[in-house]
């Protein structure tokens, strides 16, 4: 059967690898027949209504899901479709209290309007009451216009769907976990439209365990446990998971009733992690001591409005006396470990390496990176062979985007060796000082604009 | 921290990787709260495969809880034995290490935890 799904027509990208990834979660076939990025309406097929029901029930981007009885390029093309297709269904809704209503997306139908076309509907027979409010049955006619038919004078829409309503989406649920009304937040939280969008991305679910390594208030964490699955987070600094007095990351949760799908979060370096991780090649099917986690979703730092830091010493010859000292004093309690500044490439490959070591098979890696939108200095999509990419999102700003890149664990057997051997070779550590290690830092603090070649 | 996190974790000194001593980390001083949870079965149920069951055993010895069997239950025995569920999920997620240390057993260093909050980060001469 086709259904008709009506999208937010917001974060465009993100909303086919969305429900694509809530079918996998929910096991349903689900087929697209029709979408694109400039329209909110998607024709689908599914295996049922209640398949249907299941699939969008957590969709953040999905606004409501009908079924299709008819589309065509005009009205006529509709009701032909309607006609040839639907016949036996008009019965069951002979008696039952409806309504007809408009979606109109880029313009607006006039009331005439609406009676007229409505009036080409008689022939369903639908003879039970009339309800504008809370009818038994809504029957939608939508129509996708151009942009500005009105002054260029064009009178009909580019395309129609009419279908019958059956249920509503998850918008509502950014609202509740709202960083406005969340008690402990930083700069860079997440906003929970995109957090929740995140966690839908990278299959959170209940009983799975999801992992953001740089957790801060725990917006990612917060959208997985809000699906039901178990949340662990780290970051390499414990002043953002402790937060202060009743501001804390456990806080959070406990504002929202989740304490219960709060797993563990702790101080951590990316580059020095305590989890235990399968040497490549290894583990993943069932057994003794396999690889953690389901998911493993973040936003790492950008290293624009927060600095790039792991473990270490930058010029242990410049500064000598930083290791004994370290020797000296690491056992007491108020010590804080040196960092270093570190690159971000680096860090975005540390971050593959760590999710192929610890990803269960098909598990997914869905992770945050910027890029500036001028092709030249555009930041390429990092690879890594024990995973393959999914989907990439972009959520474009003037001169920047970030991009949201899922990526999901291959099984071992379908890894290419060569590919690894290769890639240890390639890996080098370019500069040390901030900039040098940071190529969107350097682009984001010279406006994004090209180098300029001397004149001679 | 939670028991089944403790489980996940070992020293972070590169050196204890290859180490078989350096998991679990033993937990030293530990001062143990019990949240109360609603067990989800099906939670752990997934987890279960996850788990070196050794070293639960080990950790859940050193907290003082009874010993576990030998063998790990599989899965279809998890989901029919009530009273092994209820047991690990005591265990794995309604136990929490409030306050104390992570040791480990092959360099010795100390992970302190307060506020349930352990803290991983090494000193320069560790890195």
């Amino acid at each position: 059967m086709e259904y008709l799904i009506r999208f937010s027509q917001s974060h465009e990208t993100f909303r086919l690898p969305e429900i694509q990834a809530l079918a996998i979660i929910e096991g349903i076939d689900l087929k697209v027949i029709s979408y694109s990025l400039e329209s909110p309406f998607c024709i689908v097929n599914l295996p049922s209504e209640d398949a249907a029901k299941r699939l969008i029930q957590r969709s953040i981007l999905v606004q409501t899901i009908h079924e299709l009885w008819g589309a065509g390029l005009t009205l006529d093309d509709v009701h032909a479709a309607v006609r040839s297709k639907t016949a036996h269904l008009w019965p069951q809704y002979a008696s039952c209290s409806f309504k007809f209503s408009f979606d109109s997306y880029q313009s607006s139908r006039s009331g005439a309007d609406k009676v007229r076309i409505i009036n080409s509907f008689a022939y369903l027979g639908f003879a039970g009451p009339i309800k504008m409010s809370k009818p038994d049955q809504e029957f939608i006619l939508f129509e996708d216009w151009i942009l500005d038919s009105t002054p260029l004078g064009i009178p009909d829409p580019k395309a129609y769907f009419f279908g019958r309503y059956f249920a509503t989406g998850a918008r509502d649920l950014p609202k509740k976990l709202d960083l406005k009304k969340r008690r402990y937040i930083s700069t860079t939280s997440m906003d929970a439209e995109l957090a929740l969008i995140t966690a839908n991305i990278a299959l959170a679910a209940p009983g799975k365990l999801m992992y953001d390594p740089f957790v801060g208030t725990g917006s990612f964490p917060i959208a997985c446990a809000q699906f039901g699955a178990l949340a662990f987070g780290s970051d390499i600094d414990g002043r953002s998971i402790r937060g202060e007095g009743k501001k804390t990351l456990k806080g959070n949760f406990e504002q929202y009733g989740l304490v219960g799908n709060l797993g563990s979060v702790f101080t951590a370096d990316l580059t020095n992690s305590p989890i235990r991780k399968m040497a490549l090649g290894e583990g993943g099917e069932d057994g003794a001591r396999g690889r953690v986690f389901d998911g493993i979703l973040c936003d790492p730092p950008y290293g624009v409005r927060e600095g790039l830091r792991v473990l270490g010493v930058r010029d242990p010859e410049k500064s000598p006396w930083i290791i004994p000292k370290g020797i000296e004093m690491y056992k007491q309690s108020d010590f804080v470990p040196p960092k270093k500044p570190y690159s971000f490439l680096a860090m975005l490959d540390d971050i593959l390496q760590f999710s192929a070591q610890t990803l269960v098979d098909n598990g997914r890696l869905s992770f945050w990176m910027p890029t500036a939108n001028d092709e030249e200095q555009e930041i390429p999509v990092p690879t890594h062979p024990y995973l393959e990419i999914v989907a990439v999102c972009t959520q474009v700003f003037s001169k920047w985007s970030r991009r949201l890149i899922t990526y999901r664990r291959l099984p071992n057997a379908q890894v290419d060796p060569e590919a690894m051997k290769a890639r240890d070779e390639t890996r080098e550590l370019l500069g040390k000082t901030v900039d040098e290690l940071n190529p969107f830092r350097r682009a984001y603090f010279s406006k994004f604009e090209t180098p300029m070649t001397p004149a001679n | 921290m939670k028991v089944l996190t403790l489980n996940f974790l070992t020293c972070a000194v590169k050196d204890c990787k290859s180490s078989n001593n350096s998991f679990p980390l033993h937990p030293k001083d530990a001062e143990l709260v019990y949240d109360d949870l609603e067990i989800n079965p099906q939670l752990l149920v997934n987890v279960l495969p996850r788990v070196d069951w050794v070293a639960l055993r080990t950790t859940s010895t050193e907290l003082g809880f009874p010993e576990l069997p030998e063998q790990p239950p599989t899965v279809e025995e998890l989901e029919s034995d009530e009273k092994m569920l209820q047991d690990l999920h005591k265990l794995l997620m309604e136990t929490q290490i409030m306050e104390g240390k992570l040791v480990c057993g092959n360099c010795g260093h100390e992970y302190a935890i307060r506020e349930g909050i352990a803290n991983f980060l090494l000193p320069s001469h560790l890195v």
